[in-house]
């Protein structure tokens, strides 16, 4: 333990702790930038110096470890005035475009301006006119908004294992960019965003598809069909103002309906579907001693990811499409069919947390209803920007239900969205359909919860089924090396690119922190318990589809519109081959 | 977005024989970049992915140090390459009006390459020489107390 003094008050803490951590114990907020709470620390902004009896330099207390007996003052003249030198040096390269910016308001250098009462940088302002990366469907890179601050490179390489963005160059010409200055589009990106939610800037963020929904909701030709993502049930609250881990469910339909949607359907259902679909083929590649262990497909993100990096393990993957892209498939075709619409005039918008999925959705093999199965993915932030501009206010809305007949759900789809959700959705139907007897306990705790990897055994019939979990691209990258070793000792693996799974998904609100995460799953596993139906095979709705257009299970018309297949990527960029004359002489 | 170098020089069999040579270490980055530019004079894209291949590590990060470093360089060089020194003693002595001679006698800009593949201009920091600053470097040979007026009959005797 240390004994400190900061700003004339004592605190005790464990040696080690850092000022920043040590005087948030006493109320003190120091500010901060290139510090964020679930990354690497970078101490190179030097936002949050402090002063310490008996040092000459100010120090980071971002990085700098409290010692017994330290005294730190962190509101000095001196402080204040180094602080704000280092934000004007960064402001003086900066755009300052705040009221045409996306983080217009969940800016953390605007905050920072604002706290620092910024009214004038002494310094020229000079832009270094670097050029925007418009190159992928789902992410915008801006690099003349960048503060080198390196969250983004922390995040992409330590917690998403893809080794994207990196700084190049030195000193006033250092960029964070991909590898040769390439655009996202050409290096094994996984669009996974979550560079957006490490960044504090504007430098990077979604594509903004705001405008064609808005196109399509003003066309009287279109019938414009949203399907609703489980994650954003407990997300879009925060959106409109209320605090994280709110379910708002019932609002969110009765907004979607404000803004003029012609129906309002659940990704929920198409959850539902996935597991009938994915269980089925669980229990074939059992039996019939396919592929094993399985892996989920659910999570695009991940399917880029393992395209880049494991094109060797491709058959290990459940060749079911993700919800978003079966409910797209289907809104075409079932859903045109039975309410009597030409698929042509059906304008499919897509609700979703992530920002893969707008790559997804672009994906030429997306096609299978004969058009394109999903028009536009709406990220949760996109929604939210749409909702604000419309005037809707959540406060005056009543709950309303999803429409027929893609609406009803159960809790097991509304786990999807949570880290081991779809895991625990799957083994409450595999074993029920396995073994024709009622699960003894419907909660599986071993697969919940923000750990990185996650295990479980659970006996179905005579088999003591393995299953594994992992969240976050590098927690699969373990899992996956081990499969490519061939010690991966499971039978099923479910993987979700973003840490806590899709709550906290690329297209999430900001700010989403592991905090975060874990408080919207917790609404997601609350939302389930509240459900009447927590089996997928138990809904009525899919009962009734494969009564009334699917047949079974895995069959011809599953087979054509919610089976897909996937491409081996490269690992690197192309790159200009020296001519070896004398190896091939 | 930037396009990819015209031509590399450095066939993946010899990048393999450096990365050997350090037992595919990744904490050898800096020395297997040094020795594959001696090589090759550059470090071209094809050898950083190589290098990255081989060392199963980002090849962001393998292009990131290697543009870190002002001793690397990852475009091809001239056959001549001409240092200019940037440090205080020849920059007060008028090291700028060196480098716009420069720039206009070989009509590039200041870290280019000459398209007949002569010339490379570059920035270098204190060759050492500051008595008789201000001064450059072309290839080994060391020329002092330039004076815009000479930089033309200087680089005639390499055109
Ligand atoms: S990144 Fe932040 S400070 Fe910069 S223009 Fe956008 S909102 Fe303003
Ligand atoms: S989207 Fe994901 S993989 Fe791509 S650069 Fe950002 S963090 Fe890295
Ligand atoms: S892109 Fe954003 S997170 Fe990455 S270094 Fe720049 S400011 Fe930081
Ligand atoms: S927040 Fe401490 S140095 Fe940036
Ligand atoms: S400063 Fe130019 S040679 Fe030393």
């Amino acid at each position: 333990m240390a004994m400190v003094t900061i700003d004339g008050r004592k605190v005790e803490v464990d040696a080690g702790t850092t000022i920043l951590n040590a005087a948030k114990k006493l109320g003190i907020d120091i500010p901060t930038l290139c510090h964020h709470p679930d990354l690497a620390v970078q101490a190179v902004c030097r936002i949050c110096v402090v002063e310490i009896e008996g040092q000459k330099l100010l120090q980071p207390a971002c990085a700098f470890p409290v010692q017994d007996g330290m005294v730190v003052y962190t509101n000095t003249p001196r402080v204040r005035q180094a602080r704000k030198v280092n934000l004007e040096l960064l402001l003086a390269r900066h755009p300052q475009d705040c009221l045409q910016c996306v983080r217009n308001r969940s800016c953390e250098l605007q905050a920072l301006a604002e706290r620092f009462g910024m009214r004038e940088i002494r310094f020229e302002h000079k832009l270094r006119g670097l050029p925007e990366d418009h190159s992928t469907p789902a992410i915008v890179r801006e690099p003349d908004k960048c503060i080198l601050c390196r969250r983004c490179v922390s995040m992409c390489h330590d917690v998403q294992a893809a080794g994207v963005l990196f700084p190049s160059r030195r000193g006033a010409d250092t960029v964070v960019t991909p590898v040769f200055g390439r655009g996202l589009d050409e290096v094994a990106c996984a669009l996974c965003g979550q560079c957006i939610h490490a960044c504090p800037v504007g430098a990077i963020s979604e594509r903004d598809d705001t405008e064609r929904v808005w196109q399509a909701l003003a066309d009287p030709n279109k019938h414009v069909v949203v399907q609703t993502a489980p994650a954003t049930r407990v997300s879009i609250g925060e959106e409109m103002g209320l605090p994280p881990g709110q379910i708002i469910t019932g609002k969110l339909v009765a907004a979607l309906r404000r803004l003029g949607f012609d129906k309002v359907m659940d990704t929920d259902f198409t959850a539902d579907l996935t597991i009938i679909e994915e269980g089925n083929e669980f229990l074939k590649r059992l039996k019939e001693g396919g592929v094993l262990p399985m892996i989920t497909s659910c999570s695009p993100g991940w399917i880029k990811f393992g395209e880049h990096f494991y094109p060797d393990l491709l058959k290990h993957i459940s060749t079911c499409k993700s919800p978003q892209q079966m409910f797209g498939a289907l809104v075409k075709t079932y859903y045109a069919r039975k309410a009597g619409i030409d698929p042509k005039d059906i304008f499919s918008v897509s609700l979703m947390p992530c920002t893969a999925k707008k790559y997804e959705a672009d994906r030429p093999e997306m096609c299978d209803s004969g058009y394109k199965d999903v028009d536009v993915v709406l990220t949760s932030r996109e929604l939210g920007r749409m909702l604000r501009e419309a005037g809707i206010r959540f406060e005056d809305l009543p709950e309303e239900e999803h429409d027929d007949p893609m609406g009803i759900s159960t809790g097991a789809a509304a786990i999807f969205g949570a880290t081991g959700g779809v895991m625990e959705a799957a083994l409450r139907t595999v074993y029920e359909v396995a073994t024709g007897s009622e699960l003894p306990k419907i909660d599986f705790e071993e697969v919940r919860g923000l750990k990185g990897i996650k295990e479980a055994q659970v006996k179905v019939g005579d088999l003591d089924v393995r299953v594994a979990v992992a969240h976050g691209l590098g927690n699969a990258k373990k899992i996956l090396d081990l499969l490519r070793e061939g010690k991966a000792n499971y039978h099923f693996i479910e993987i979700m690119c973003c840490p806590g799974g899709c709550v906290g998904g690329g297209g999430q609100p900001i700010p989403t922190t592991m905090e975060i995460r874990g408080i919207r799953g917790n609404a997601l596993y609350e939302a389930d318990r509240g459900l009447p139906y927590r089996k997928s095979h138990e809904n009525p709705a899919i009962k009734q589809i494969y009564a009334e257009f699917l047949g079974e299970p895995l069959g011809e018309v599953s087979h054509h519109l919610l089976h897909t297949h996937y491409t081996p990527r490269q690992k690197y960029p192309s790159v200009a081959k020296a001519v070896c004359g004398e190896a091939a002489g | 977005m930037e396009t990819a170098a015209k031509s590399a020089s450095i066939c993946p069999a010899k990048v393999s024989e450096i990365l050997a040579k350090y037992s595919r270490r990744p904490d050898a980055l800096v020395s297997i970049l040094h020795d594959v530019q001696k090589e090759a004079g550059y470090l071209s894209e094809e050898a950083i992915t190589e290098i990255a291949s081989g060392l199963d590590i980002p090849v962001s990060k393998v292009y990131g140090v290697a543009t870190f470093y002002t001793l690397f360089s990852t475009k091809p060089k001239g056959q001549y390459v001409i240092r200019v020194c940037e440090n205080a003693p020849c920059h007060v002595l008028g090291a700028k009006a060196i480098v716009e001679a420069l720039e206009k006698e070989l009509g590039i800009p200041m870290g280019g390459t000459t398209s007949d593949g002569k010339f490379t201009l570059e920035y270098t920091s204190c060759l050492g020489v500051c008595g008789v600053a201000p001064a450059i470097m072309i290839n080994e040979a060391v020329y002092g107390n330039l004076t815009p007026e000479r930089v033309p009959l200087i680089l005639k005797e390499y055109k």
